[in-house]
């Protein structure tokens, strides 16, 4: 998958009177490829844009702007009906699976329905295909007679996992899939993703708030701050020596298990809360809260360098 | 230190259509003046039920069915009414874990604080007013005489829930109850209003009680800490010792399936197998035993007591009262210590 200079705008009516109207640009300017069998993950505080950037590639939202190849093919512009091959092979899975499934309907239902709708198997094979996806996220066959709320949070999720899984894709797009698991239970279901990448050879693209998870799961990884990436680079590397202050500060936020490390003080912490995306600061979009920020900040917007290790700023951290 | 809350073998009962389920069982726990009280453990544990019991918060269904909860010696189920009113609000306070949810939308910040003050310090209108602008001040509002005025829709998570600890502290209680202050946030504001919590509480020497699932923010904040699993106290200790030497399988496996950013590059983490039983479906003998990679018969059949592994470090295990136990996450430290016990 090949992201080029995506924006996501979405419309907001001007003030009564006012004769503009103004967008808020919650992905603006993105390119991002995602290479085949491999995991990016996408870090950012809420209303960056990653959600966004993650519901636009698979065309669950309608981009405004730049381009989106799928396996080699445009899919920007492509009409619903000629989408539904190259959707079939991109899906994706919720933060919160309770939400995603349909209560009134028995899993097997639940799995087997657009199977049955797109005719990928036939009516009397439907129970052995539903036993295979189940066991393939590692539940009983005697699921499939359940409903939802019979499933503590963690299964639910295997259940996601399973119904995303039903179309073969090569694609998953992850929005928060573990945010709202309990810390034992997310490390299973971290586990049955890298597991089911290697076997099915999958794609990720992990959304996630919770930078242990992305760390865990991700070959490289992109943080978003106000609709665009302000540093991508492989996760060792990105964790090691992170190159944009924002970056930095954000690594600095989370708490690391271990009490010995409140005793250092020198614990820069971020200040002031994220800007709106309706209007966003000029220049580059951090420098309202950027501890470095100089005068070319504050006017001349950077761009995301060209190299392995990509970042967006005028002055980087060595 | 003196102690100021003193909870002693709490059992919460319960009741709905169904019948009657025990959600705590023999919870204890002191928490002396100016110190921080962590309670950990996953959703369903009984974190949060405690910590309404001790505000007297259960609602209709839920009663304390057995043990105590001691305020500066007095029992609070003794007290009245009116006088246990008294105390929550000025003496005990509570931050919850969404701010929107618990101010009122249709009042203004400046009055939503005045109020506390009004109530339970008698003052008047200007002098609450007065407390309250300064209050916003140092909880970091900026132009606090304006967001008095305004309503709670205009400001962001992270300045509702600093709004919120301006209510709970306004009349500086000598103890907090927060219960996960600060998961609905983002990482950044999150680590804005730990710094906040601890600049507070060293400047008015308020005792916290943390209710959270977060180890991060325990370690950051505790003393004290208690980890519960599935209604029960299963391990307490300081923070440093529960940290650097967990003796229970859960506890050892809460802290090895956090994915840590300075460990090596993407490796599995060590995963909890199973999930947390069922109020209605108690295991037999020791509640954790059907996840717990060393689980042996007597784990099955009896269930083990809250006994001291050291000082001040008690531990809910068969196992860890002998050697079997082999730690998981074994340091050197804690092998020395297996020894000397």
């Amino acid at each position: 998958m090949q992201i080029e200079r995506l924006s996501t705008h979405y419309p907001v009516r001007g003030a009564f009177l006012s004769r503009r109207d103004k967008a808020v640009k919650a992905v603006d300017d993105v390119s991002l490829t995602l290479y085949e069998g491999e995991t990016v993950g996408l870090v950012g505080e809420s209303g960056c844009g990653k959600s966004t950037l993650g519901r636009t590639i698979i065309r669950l939202e309608q981009s405004s702007g730049g381009r989106i190849r799928f396996e080699g093919r445009d899919i920007t512009h492509d009409p619903p009906k000629k989408l539904i091959p190259a959707r079939m092979r991109m899906q994706m899975i919720f933060q919160d699976p309770y939400a995603s499934l349909n209560p009134r309907m028995r899993i097997v239902d639940t799995l087997s329905e657009p199977l049955l709708v797109h005719r990928l198997v036939e009516r009397h094979e439907i129970r052995r295909e539903v036993d295979r996806l189940l066991a393939l996220v590692g539940l009983p066959s005697s699921a499939g007679n359940r409903y939802p709320h019979e499933f503590s949070g963690g299964q639910r999720q295997r259940i996601g996992i399973a119904r995303a899984l039903s179309f073969r894709p090569k694609l998953l797009v992850c929005d928060e899939p573990v945010s709202a698991l309990d810390v034992s239970i997310q490390a299973q279901i971290l586990n049955l993703l890298q597991d089911l990448q290697e076997e099915l050879t999958l794609t990720y693209l992990f959304i996630a708030h919770g930078i242990g998870a992305v760390k865990q799961i991700s070959k490289r990884v992109a943080v978003m701050y106000l609709g665009k990436i302000v540093e991508l680079a492989g996760t060792e590397e990105l964790f090691r020596r992170p190159r944009h202050p924002y970056t930095q500060l954000l690594l600095n936020a989370y708490p690391p298990p271990d009490p010995a490390y409140r005793r250092k003080q020198s614990r820069v912490i971020l200040h002031g809360d994220i800007p709106s995306p309706a209007n966003p600061p000029a220049g580059c979009r951090f420098h309202t809260r950027c501890p470095y920020a100089q005068q070319r900040c504050r006017v001349e917007t950077p761009h995301l360098s060209e190299k392995e290790h990509a970042v967006a700023c005028h002055y980087p951290l060595a | 230190m003196g102690e100021l809350l003193k909870v002693d073998q709490l059992q919460i009962k319960f009741r709905s259509e169904q019948g009657e389920t025990v959600s705590v069982e023999d919870v204890s726990f002191t928490i002396r003046h100016g110190e921080t009280m962590a309670i950990v453990g996953e959703s369903g544990c009984g974190k949060s039920v405690t910590s309404l019991a001790i505000m007297g918060l259960l609602g209709a269904g839920g009663t304390i069915a057995k043990g105590s909860v001691r305020f500066q010696d007095t029992n609070l189920a003794s007290l009245p009414e009116r006088q246990l009113r008294k105390l929550k609000g000025s003496q005990m306070s509570m931050i919850f874990q969404e701010p929107m949810t618990s101010l009122n939308p249709v009042m203004t910040i400046g009055r939503q604080i005045e109020e506390a003050v009004r109530l339970h310090l008698k003052s008047p209108r200007k002098t609450a007013r007065r407390l309250a602008i300064d209050m916003l001040r140092k909880v970091g509002i900026p132009r606090p005489e304006s967001i008095a005025k305004a309503y709670p829709h205009v400001l962001s998570g992270g300045m509702r829930q600093r709004v919120m600890i301006a209510i709970a502290l306004i009349c500086q209680p000598k103890l907090l109850i927060a219960d996960e202050p600060t998961t609905a946030l983002d990482v950044t504001i999150q680590a804005q209003i730990i710094e906040l919590m601890k600049s507070l509480q060293e400047e008015t020497g308020t005792a916290i009680l943390l209710v959270t699932h977060d180890l991060g923010v325990v370690a950051a904040m505790a003393d004290q800490v208690a980890v519960m699993y599935a209604g029960q106290i299963v391990e307490a200790a300081d923070v440093y010792t529960l940290f650097r030497s967990p003796r229970h399988p859960y506890t050892q496996g809460l802290l090895n399936s956090i994915p840590r950013l300075d460990g090596g590059k993407g490796q599995r983490a060590p995963a909890i197998p199973g999930q947390v039983p069922s109020l209605r479906e108690m295991p037999a003998g020791c509640r954790f035993h059907p996840r717990c990679p060393y689980a042996k018969d007597r784990c099955r059949e009896r269930q083990p007591r809250l006994s001291f592994a050291g000082e001040e470090h008690q531990v809910r295990c068969w196992l860890a009262e002998s050697e079997e136990l082999e730690s998981a996450s074994a340091s050197d430290d804690q092998r020395r210590k297996s020894v000397a016990l």
